[in-house]
């Protein structure tokens, strides 16, 4: 059984094709990361796996059942929002609103649940901060506590988009280390996104590389090369290793493509 | 010695006087009334208040208040009663706003045209119908201390209406509120949790517009909830001091107006002022 494969998938966003007669599978415990310009796709090819965006044509099984919203064995963690919120409620008191938030009723916790709720706060590493107020912890705090939501309902998969943007190198470096402690673990499959590859290539096992309403998938030094990325662009790029870090030139523009957001990206 | 025991016993006699002048207040039958009233209206709204607070949606429920005037106002013209009217426009504006999304719920251009618009509606129908200024008034202004007992038993079914609601609703609305990407993603419905939300909120403010009228419905809904999540870092710490805030409030305020004499929706936006900026500025966090 695959965690989820993609069945000559299309998808549209408005009138454009971020994804187009794309076709994949992706095997249960990978590690995969997501990755093209900015406007590429990467969240929405994520939102479709939710259920959220019905593909053109195509399909897409998760765990051998077609995709539907709410699939309890997806957990998601979504992009990073800046805090416009002036309450002082505790990273628990989010925890607890997102455990079963999805049923009717009083937003109690039974004794079981709060057992699960301290589960996963050890896992992720949050104790020292979960009980202080949400709105005041820093960027990757907060990711941590996003992430240990995406975890409260004990997924097989685990969809992450931009864990990274808006953290420091080191951070960056912290929570990949720490996504990938908890995939091996639990054994789950990771979907992440993500707009810079170096922090992730020791820890990935698959790459999916959008681009022009193009995908690949398949290793990394099979996906970033030269002349797979030049056919995904469509443009002249140029891949270069240096100490174990690559950097995706356009030609053209002489910059790198994971910095700027192209106009003909 | 003898001048303490005087002294003592001129304030047991002075809180004596003001015990019996405490009890005096319930001898009256409208005070009675202004009482439960009150309390009906400052747990709804406390309750309601404390979910529109976390949501950002306060502009939105001054709006809804409004736009209540107008279906009161209107109400007379074809010859129901304000309350119902109300309702009404109350009920037919949360479900479009509700409606049109999150982003427009919030929105305060979308929601300011609109209120200018049904305030315009309001003016017009009392226009049309001009020996209903004195009522105008007390839509606008509420009347704590004329409630009938008819429209207690019409406040009562609202406040029951509006919190099994919330008692079905809760969970989700608190999900979709801390978390709305993530609610989404778990099957909630964000539109379907918003227009239902707006519903209840319209029943509560129609409750507590009778109380303090529709201009000071903001005290009883957003005060003592803005006061408690000022210093509240759980949910149910902050639903219970909301609560609690708005009682406080309330029963001060009637005591206050039975007092004084002055008008108690002075009182009671008075109080829920105080208790915000106590709270915003010497707030500890519990």
């Amino acid at each position: 059984m695959n965690a989820i494969e993609f069945k000559q998938l299309t998808l549209r966003y408005g009138d454009r094709a971020i994804i187009q007669d794309f076709t994949a599978n992706i095997a249960p415990g990978e590690f995969v990361g997501i990755f093209g310009p900015n406007g590429a796709g990467k969240s929405t090819l994520l939102r479709a796996i939710l259920g959220l965006l019905s593909p053109s044509t195509g399909h897409i099984i998760v765990l051998d059942k077609h995709v539907r919203r709410g699939n309890p064995a997806i957990g998601y963690m979504p992009q990073f929002r800046q805090m416009t919120t002036t309450n002082h409620l505790t990273g628990r008191t989010y925890m607890t609103a997102t455990l079963q938030g999805f049923r009717w009723g009083l937003p109690f916790v039974n004794p079981l649940q709060r057992e699960q709720i301290n589960e996963v706060i050890h896992l992720v590493g949050i104790e020292p901060f979960v009980d202080r107020p949400y709105a005041q912890l820093s960027g990757g705090e907060r990711q941590r506590i996003a992430l240990a939501e995406a975890l409260l309902c004990q997924p097989n998969i685990l969809l992450l988009d931009e864990p990274l943007s808006g953290l420091d190198p080191g951070q960056q470096e912290k929570i990949v280390h720490l996504i990938k402690t908890i995939q091996t673990k639990l054994n789950i499959t990771v979907l992440f996104t993500a707009h810079e590859m170096n922090p992730l290539l020791t820890a990935m096992d698959k790459i999916i590389y959008l681009a022009h309403g193009k995908a690949a998938i398949g290793n990394v030094n099979d996906i970033i090369t030269s002349e797979k990325l030049s056919w995904l662009y469509d443009a002249p790029i140029e891949v270069v290793h240096i100490d174990n870090h690559l950097f995706v030139i356009h030609k053209k523009l002489g910059t790198n493509v994971h910095d700027h957001n192209h106009p003909n990206c | 010695m003898i001048t303490i025991i005087q002294i003592v016993s001129s304030i047991f006699s002075h809180v004596g006087d003001m015990f019996s002048n405490v009890c005096d207040i319930f001898s009256y039958d409208f005070m009675c009334n202004a009482f439960i009233a009150g309390t009906m209206a400052a747990i709804v709204s406390a309750i309601m208040g404390y979910f529109m607070v976390l949501r950002a949606q306060a502009f939105a429920s001054h709006a809804l208040s409004h736009i209540g005037f107008a279906g009161a106002a209107g109400a007379g013209l074809i010859g129901l009663s304000p309350p119902a009217g109300q309702l009404g426009l109350t009920l037919i504006a949360a479900i479009c706003m509700g409606g049109m999304g999150e982003r427009a719920a919030k929105s305060d251009v979308a929601i300011g045209v609109t209120l200018a618009f049904s305030l315009g509606l309001g003016i017009l129908f009392l226009y049309f119908y001009s020996n209903y200024a004195g009522h105008a008034m007390s839509i606008l202004f509420g009347d704590l201390l004329s409630v009938s007992h008819a429209l207690l038993k019409t406040m009562f079914y609202y406040s029951v209406i509006s919190l099994l609601g919330l008692v079905f609703l809760a969970k989700p609305l608190l999900f979709a509120t801390l978390e709305p990407e993530l609610a989404e993603a778990k099957g909630v419905s964000l539109h379907l949790i918003s227009i239902l939300f707006l519903v209840l909120v319209s029943i509560a403010i129609t409750e507590a517009s009778q109380v303090v009228g529709i201009l000071l419905v903001f005290a009883l809904l957003i005060g003592p909830a803005a006061s408690a999540i000022c210093c509240t870092q759980t949910f149910w710490r902050g639903l219970g001091l909301s609560i609690l805030f708005g009682l406080i409030i309330v029963w001060l305020g009637i005591f206050l107006t039975y007092f004084t004499n002055w008008p108690a929706s002075f009182w009671i936006s008075t109080l829920s002022f105080i208790s915000y900026l106590m709270c915003k500025f010497l707030g500890t966090k519990i």
